[in-house]
């Protein structure tokens, strides 16, 4: 067994001063290994949120620790981090969060360019990635001229484009209707089913039926874990259809 | 991440919003280009003024009498010369400018030129006449000392002098207003109806400011003092002095010989005063900065103004795109690549507005601006470009800083 894509130990995020505090995350623990699919499920305000944005470094936890392929997150310098953001994580927003102005094409590219990627280059990974999310006639369209589930598709292929380890996605289903929903989970099963990392939060049963693991957060605090699927076996979904 | 990547983003960023980027240009432009317009105006003025005393001749001392004080020590008003209360002053004489001359006592002194300047004359020329401007009595050493040059004919020499020969040389006015086109040499002129031969004409000095310069006539001092101003005092003496340096101790030299001959002693007023053209000049060229800095300093203001447009801008553009660095540094932009782009944005901003205001400027100097030609400054160019784009820098750098080191997750946050 090959050392956990994420570690995550003792991790609490305290919200405001005083009076106002808000304890998110009270001490969670959490191994994800390589090629897992986990669902993430729990109320509203149970710190779903909160833990996601710490696993794909946009915040920084109160206490406790953090590692990604063994390196410890806490430790690395504003460069380091920018570079883990840019070409070990894809993280899709349950608001698609799009640059506006920009063409989808250009939107997919950016993390590319970030990444010092040529122009040739970048232009046929793009192109690749929207292939996958089905989005071939829609390249140049603009964020404002695409519906909400031609946006998230494009929202995952950026996170794809730099064929990270870990994909992290919160609630990306939350803004869609039930023919988009499905597209998009395909997309994930597909990508499971090639051996990608996926962390994905929702509040749907049906959403969470397609991962291997399904996580219950309470309060801040992992009060279930429960496996669906071997870690190295397909997604349950794809293995139904399969049989 | 290349710079070529920052730029188009920066242009990118700046043509989402047209109208805003263009105003912001507008105001760096004009107050660029007000600055170095200014600057140049006031540098011209000061170099029109600096020409005007330049042509009353270099190195030279202008001696006038000064009615104001008085020779000798306190003495009551004696009955000799003159009535009222300046008797005692003593007027310039012919023997006043030979002691002047004298090589052992004024070693500093290259020549000396006594004048007398008559007041209305009119000149004619069959029907033509003309009030000459100013009608000067002189010797030859004269056109050395106050830069008169002869464009055409002759200068009138010694023997012209020696001979009180009636022999003219006029200023391009009066050639023009009495000859028209005719070539003026050898003909005659009647002045309040002397004759004289106008032997040569000067070249033209161009005119600034009130007086003509060219409206002038000059001739041999005998011959003026015989038909036109009798021979009585001196209008000036005018002192050439052997050089640049030498022109303290032509001055020093002249004032004890004229203390001397005119019986001034100790602290009495001298009854003669002495207009040294360097002096005067370093006393307007001083007079003259000060008004090009102040024009300086009032295109400045605007110039600040214009650097607070970017910095507002630059302020409301960042706050505006805060959710946009938030998403852009959530999928792996450094900070370094943020604040590139908003940096490149300050400065192409302050970069197009300050060439085009240089431009602007340049166009500008080209024409007469309230009768002043504009002398260009060139570090007043740089100085604005400099200004400008670190205006740009500072103040458009300040704000994308705070926002590049945003958590991203702060940043998307942000409303
Ligand atoms: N920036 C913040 N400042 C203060 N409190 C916060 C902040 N973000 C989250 N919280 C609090 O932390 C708790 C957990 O929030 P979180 O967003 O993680 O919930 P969630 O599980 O994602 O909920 P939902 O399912 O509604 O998205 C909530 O009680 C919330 O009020
Ligand atoms: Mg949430």
């Amino acid at each position: 067994m090959t050392a956990p894509v994420l570690r995550v130990r003792g991790l609490v995020k305290e919200y405001g001063e005083g009076d106002a505090r808000v304890r998110a995350l009270r001490g969670v623990d959490l191994d994800v290994d390589k090629g897992d699919y986990v669902a993430v499920m729990g109320a509203s305000g149970s710190g779903k949120s909160t833990l996601m944005n710490i696993l794909g470094c946009l915040d920084v936890p109160t206490s406790g620790s953090y590692q990604i392929d063994g390196a410890d997150v806490g430790l690395l310098d504003e460069h380091r981090l920018a570079l883990l953001r840019n070409r070990r994580v894809g993280f899709v927003f349950q608001s698609f969060n799009l640059i506006p102005r920009m063409s989808a094409l250009a939107n997919v590219e950016l993390p590319l360019v970030y990444g010092g990627v040529g122009q040739a280059e970048r232009r046929s990974r793009a192109l690749a990635a929207l292939e996958q999310v089905g989005l071939s006639d829609r390249l140049h369209h603009e964020p404002n001229q695409l519906s909400g589930g031609q946006q998230q598709r494009v929202a995952v292929a950026r996170a794809l484009v730099t064929a990270p380890a870990l994909l992290l996605a919160d609630e990306p289903t939350g803004n869609l209707d039930t023919a988009s929903t499905r597209d998009v989970l395909d997309i994930l099963d597909r990508l499971s089913a090639s051996g990608r990392t996926i962390v994905v939060i929702t509040h749907e049963d049906d959403v969470a039926a397609h991962a291997k693991r399904v996580i219950r957060l309470v309060d801040g605090a992992i009060v279930e874990d429960r496996r669906r699927a071997p870690v190295d076996g397909p997604p349950p979904r794809l293995a139904e259809a399969a049989r | 991440m290349n710079r070529l990547e920052i730029l188009r983003f920066a242009l990118r960023g700046l043509l989402a919003n047209k109208m805003r980027s263009a105003l912001t240009t507008l105001g760096i432009l004009i107050g660029v280009a007000a600055v170095i317009l200014l600057v140049a105006v006031g540098e011209g003025s000061s170099q029109s003024i600096q020409k005007n005393i330049q042509r009353l001749g270099a190195n030279t001392l202008t001696i006038s009498p000064s009615f104001t004080g008085g020779g000798g020590r306190g003495g009551p008003a004696g009955g000799g010369q003159n009535t009222g209360p300046r008797t005692q002053a003593r007027q310039l004489t012919l023997a006043d400018a030979e002691a002047l001359a004298d090589r052992a006592a004024a070693p500093s002194v290259a020549s000396v030129s006594p004048v007398v300047t008559a007041g209305s004359a009119t000149a004619t020329y069959e029907a033509a006449s003309h009030d000459i401007g100013q009608l000067v009595g002189t010797y030859p050493s004269y056109f050395e000392a106050m830069n008169k040059q002869v464009a055409r004919g002759t200068y009138f020499f010694n023997d012209d002098v020696l001979a009180a020969r009636k022999v003219m040389v006029l200023g391009t006015t009066v050639a023009e207003e009495l000859f028209g086109d005719l070539d003026p040499i050898g003909r005659q002129v009647g002045v309040s109806g002397v004759p004289f031969t106008v032997v040569g004409v000067l070249k033209e000095s161009g005119s600034t400011g009130m007086q003509d310069a060219d409206d002038v006539a000059l001739a041999p001092l005998p011959a003026v003092q015989q038909s036109l101003t009798g021979f009585g005092p001196l209008g000036s003496i005018v002192v050439r002095a052997t050089g640049a340096s030498a022109t303290a101790s032509a001055q020093a030299e002249v004032t004890a010989i004229l203390n001397q001959r005119h019986g001034v002693t100790g602290g009495a007023a001298a009854d003669y005063r002495i207009l040294n053209q360097a002096t005067l000049q370093e006393t307007v060229s001083a007079a003259t900065g000060t008004f090009t800095v102040l024009l300086g300093a009032v295109a400045a203001i605007s110039l600040l103004v214009g650097g607070i447009g970017i910095t507002n801008i630059m302020l409301v553009t960042v706050t505006e795109r805060t959710r946009e660095i938030g998403i852009r540094k959530a999928i792996g932009a450094p900070r370094g690549a943020i604040l590139g782009q908003f940096l490149m944005e300050a400065t192409l901003l302050s970069l197009v507005g300050g060439l085009s205001g240089v431009l602007v400027a340049f166009a500008g100097t080209r024409f007469t601006i309230a009768g002043i030609e504009p002398v260009l400054v060139p570090s007043s160019v740089a100085l604005a470009l400099g200004v400008s784009v670190g205006i740009g820098l500072f103040f458009g750098g300040y704000p994308a800083n705070r926002a590049a080191k945003l958590r991203p997750i702060q940043a998307l946050r942000h409303e």
